[in-house]
């Protein structure tokens, strides 16, 4: 069963590296008006845009004949039709993003299969070492792209940025954090395991799919303001700067409030097992210092004065600081979480 | 005054808070990178010592006391004085809204984010103003209609309180766990300490009692409950690979005059007591030791050896007799003293194919104990403080203390014999095991402070402000004319949606519209 999961492992992150190939041949084809254009509309009114071209919104929208009386939710609720559509059989570059879609489905439900025979190895459930850890991480990860693209297709082309994100870690996790599988330390030995661990790993994942549209609304954002330079040379096929930064916003949003509970979680689990609900550990440290960036982050975004772009940096950095909690901290500073260590 | 108001103003703005929230995430740093006393003692001594330069400097700045050091909390004070200033006049004028009437239509509805015009109805406009503000409250719509002097109506109904409430009780709430952590740390007390398995070294909860103890400001330690605790046996479980799979401590207790129960410490599972729990840290072995001297006494030391390596329990430590070899007639003894002490090297389970004697396994199933003897004076007469794990290295400088012979790995019940024909026997070993007694009196308000958080911090960021207004003209007939606009107070891209219900709802008793509802975006 461990070498199943390590064969499934394989043939994610190539299944990963296939769909991230797909995005990028969408992205190199797909000329601005078939990428960007579309994803800047609402679905509904994505048919308009490729047929009609470059025609504003704001004077298309009254000439539309007889708009389905339907509530706008609708529409985004069932995005394969219009997306489709609007693609002409031509559209090579529509054709990769969907083959790209397909394969990241593809390469989720490996990905899945990796995390379950991996529990099944070690029979128990698999959050028990940094492996594991990460692999779960980049699955929620992976899944919540999924959920995204099936809500707003019009994101698709952002999937090069999440396939390219997903295979660097996994790959990383195959070769330097790979663990033999192994029963559960005494420590760990709690149903706490299940609501922290998997809390955190959910939190994680989501802001990691966060960090992508909010990272990719600076490169956009810099484009709009005439910088052409890589990075900012990448914007030109990008999704509208508000649409990445708003998206980015609601993403985090949503992750803040898990990633609060995955703390709070920890506490109590820690006041079992430690005697105190919280004692600075390295872990704790740096748990705090990204929930104390991610705090600031949402201020600002609330804050009219704070421009957008000073807000989203504020975002990039909370994410620096969880990629150091959890690669740096496991490796260099010797805690009470060490297990986490590969 | 006015440079006062300027100061506060400043110091409650959002971009102060923004900057303090920073300057606290970036304080948090160095107690991560740097040992803290507060979290291990001896690595701090450890980087004192490998750091003479730099040590002493990073000391006097706190920075091995980050989280209770001067700059550190002054930060995060800063911040909860800038939070309360924020909170206050935010709570007053969020009651305010709470009993304040939604505010009166905008004179041009067509020029809000959403907006729609031209539906009619058959009733005159009180009648339909009455009946949508029927159903708006039934959606949970604040509403209120408002008479205007042309004879129309004019609906106003606010929506999404909530978000603010759990604003505010998450802003609270943050109040309410450094209260909790403030509380706990004067009332609270903890003490830590090694205990031998056995009815005779138990330990009662005193101060004196533990190995190392901290009790809050407000504690003193005729503060701490009455009770006893012992150690009836511990078992631990590995797999074959020596990874430990369980910990289990089999313990007896007594509250002050209460009688001795049986219980279980477990990793996850503490001993909770009433006002304080004993947690299980870690565990270890202790020799036995006979020392039989030249005439003929014996004395016998249980010897809690301290672990060297953690995978497979090698461990190690130091037996002193400092009372032997005393003539029993009284006679002062002539020359030099005949103290002895013995450092020993355990291997729970030695290999027996390796060269080389290490531990293969943290199990005792092949239980060796490796001595070296020493005879002389051990130096404890001098009256300064001497490690119970270490030998006194001036004594064997001076040569004082003698190394006299080494032993074989002895198997329980084997013995050595010295140079001058004492003899020393290992028993057996004892189980022992590290306790933390500790108690948190600030606990509840933390918890209590963290679900409120948690609570808080979804209604607000899932919470939706949110306003929309009716306007039921006379149509000069009869009939009216029914006009609507929206205005989402916050991040909510489904308002369009929502508006197109609400349209719905006021043109419920009007004839169906021929054209649809085309949202603005926002």
């Amino acid at each position: 069963m461990e070498l199943l999961s390590n064969q499934l492992l394989m043939a994610a992150i190539l299944g990963y590296l296939a769909a991230m190939l797909c995005y990028l041949a969408e992205y190199s084809f797909g000329g601005r008006s078939a990428v960007a254009r579309a994803a800047v509309r609402a679905p509904r009114e994505r048919e308009l845009a490729t047929v009609g071209g470059g025609a504003d919104r704001a004077t298309d929208v009254p000439d539309v004949p007889p708009v389905s009386p339907t509530p706008p939710s609708a529409a985004p609720l069932t995005p394969a039709a219009p997306l489709t559509a609007a693609a002409p059989p031509r559209d090579r570059a529509g054709v990769f993003g969907r083959i790209a879609v397909g394969l990241t489905v593809l390469a989720a439900l490996l990905h899945a299969g990796v995390v379950v025979t991996r529990g099944l190895a070690a029979d128990r459930v698999p959050w028990g070492n940094m492996y594991e850890f990460v692999l779960t991480l980049s699955f929620f990860g992976a899944v919540t792209w999924l959920v995204l693209v099936a809500w707003r297709p019009a994101l698709r082309l952002i999937g090069l940025f999440v396939t390219l994100v997903t295979v660097l870690v996994l790959g990383f996790a195959g070769v330097v954090l790979y663990t033999d599988v192994a029963p559960l330390m005494p420590a760990l030995n709690s149903y706490w395991l299940k609501i922290h661990v998997s809390a955190a790993a959910l939190a994680s994942g989501l802001l990691l799919i966060a960090f992508v549209p909010s990272g990719l609304y600076l490169i956009r954002a810099g484009y709009d303001r005439g910088k052409r330079r890589f990075p900012y040379s990448v914007g030109a096929k990008l999704p509208e700067a508000e649409t990445l930064e708003r998206l980015g916003f609601r993403l985090h949003a949503f992750a803040f409030p898990i990633w609060t509970l995955a703390i709070i979680c920890g506490a109590i689990w820690a006041e079992a097992a430690w005697g105190r609900y919280w004692g600075w550990d390295p872990k704790e440290v740096w748990s705090f210092i990204s929930w104390v960036a991610y705090a600031a982050y949402l201020h600002a975004r609330a804050t009219p004065s704070v421009k957008r772009m000073t807000a989203t940096w504020f975002a990039v950095i909370a994410w620096g600081t969880m990629l150091v909690n959890l690669y740096v901290i496991n490796f260099v500073a010797v805690g009470l979480h060490s297990y986490a260590q590969p | 005054m006015r440079a006062f108001r300027g100061f506060w103003r400043n110091l409650t703005s959002m971009r102060t808070a923004l900057i303090l929230l920073l300057l606290l995430a970036v304080a948090a740093i160095p107690g991560s990178l740097l040992p803290q006393k507060s979290v291990n003692i001896e690595n701090v001594r450890g980087y004192l010592a490998a750091h003479p330069d730099l040590g002493p400097w990073l000391d006097r700045l706190w920075f091995f006391d980050v989280y209770s050091s001067p700059w550190f909390s002054a930060i995060y004070l800063v911040l909860f004085v800038s939070l309360v200033g924020c909170l206050v006049p935010r709570l007053r004028q969020h009651l305010g809204n709470l009993i304040a009437k939604p505010p009166r239509a905008p004179r041009r509805l067509d020029r809000l984010p959403h907006s729609r015009s031209g539906l009619t109805a058959g009733s005159p406009p009180a009648e339909v103003a009455a009946g949508v503000c029927e159903r708006l409250r039934g959606q949970r719509w604040r509403t209120v209609a408002r008479e205007q002097a042309d004879g129309s109506v004019s609906v106003s109904a606010e929506k999404g309180y909530l978000k603010e409430t759990g604003n505010l009780v998450f802003h609270f709430a943050l109040l309410a766990l450094l209260v909790g952590v403030a509380y706990g740390s004067w009332y609270g007390w903890h003490g830590n300490r090694l205990v031998v398995a056995g009815e005779e070294y138990g330990f009662c909860n005193t101060p004196q009692q533990y190995d190392e103890s901290g009790l809050g400001e407000r504690v003193g330690a005729a503060d701490l409950p009455p009770f006893c605790v012992t150690l009836n046996d511990f078992h631990a479980e590995y797999n074959d690979h020596g990874q430990p799979l369980s910990y289990a401590a089999d313990v007896s207790y007594a509250e002050g005059n209460a009688a001795t129960q049986p219980d279980r410490i477990e990793v996850n599972s503490p001993l909770r007591l009433s006002g304080a729990n004993v947690y299980l840290l870690g565990h270890g072995y202790a020799p036995i030791l006979r020392y039989t001297d030249r005439y003929g006494v014996s004395q016998t030391k249980v010897v809690p050896f301290l672990i060297d390596d953690l995978q497979v329990l090698t461990s190690s430590g130091v037996a002193k007799f400092p009372d032997v070899n005393v003539d029993p007639s009284g006679k002062p003894s002539e020359g030099a003293p005949l103290e002895v002490a013995f450092t020993g090297v355990y291997l729970p389970t030695m290999s027996d194919q390796v060269d080389g004697r290490m531990s293969i396994f943290p199990a005792e199933n092949n239980p060796r104990l490796q001595l070296t003897a020493y005879q002389g004076d051990l130096g404890l007469g001098s009256g300064a403080p001497q490690s119970v794990y270490d030998l006194d290295q001036r004594k064997i400088a001076t040569g004082e203390l003698r190394k006299v012979a080494d032993s074989a790995a002895l198997k329980p019940g084997e013995a050595l014999t010295l140079p001058d024909g004492t003899r020393v026997e290992f028993l057996g070993t004892r189980q022992w095991i590290t306790v933390s007694v500790r108690h948190d009196p600030g606990e509840p308000i933390v918890l209590g402070g963290a679900v409120a958080l948690m609570l808080g911090l979804m209604v607000s960021l899932s919470g939706k402000r949110r306003r929309v207004w009716v306007r039921v003209e006379p149509s000069g007939d009869g009939r009216s004319l029914i006009s609507l606009g929206g205005l989402a107070r916050s991040e909510y891209p489904g308002f369009a949606d929502e508006f197109a219900r609400v349209v719905e709802l006021a043109g419920a008793d009007a004839p169906r519209p021929p054209v649809a509802v085309v949202p603005k975006e926002n």
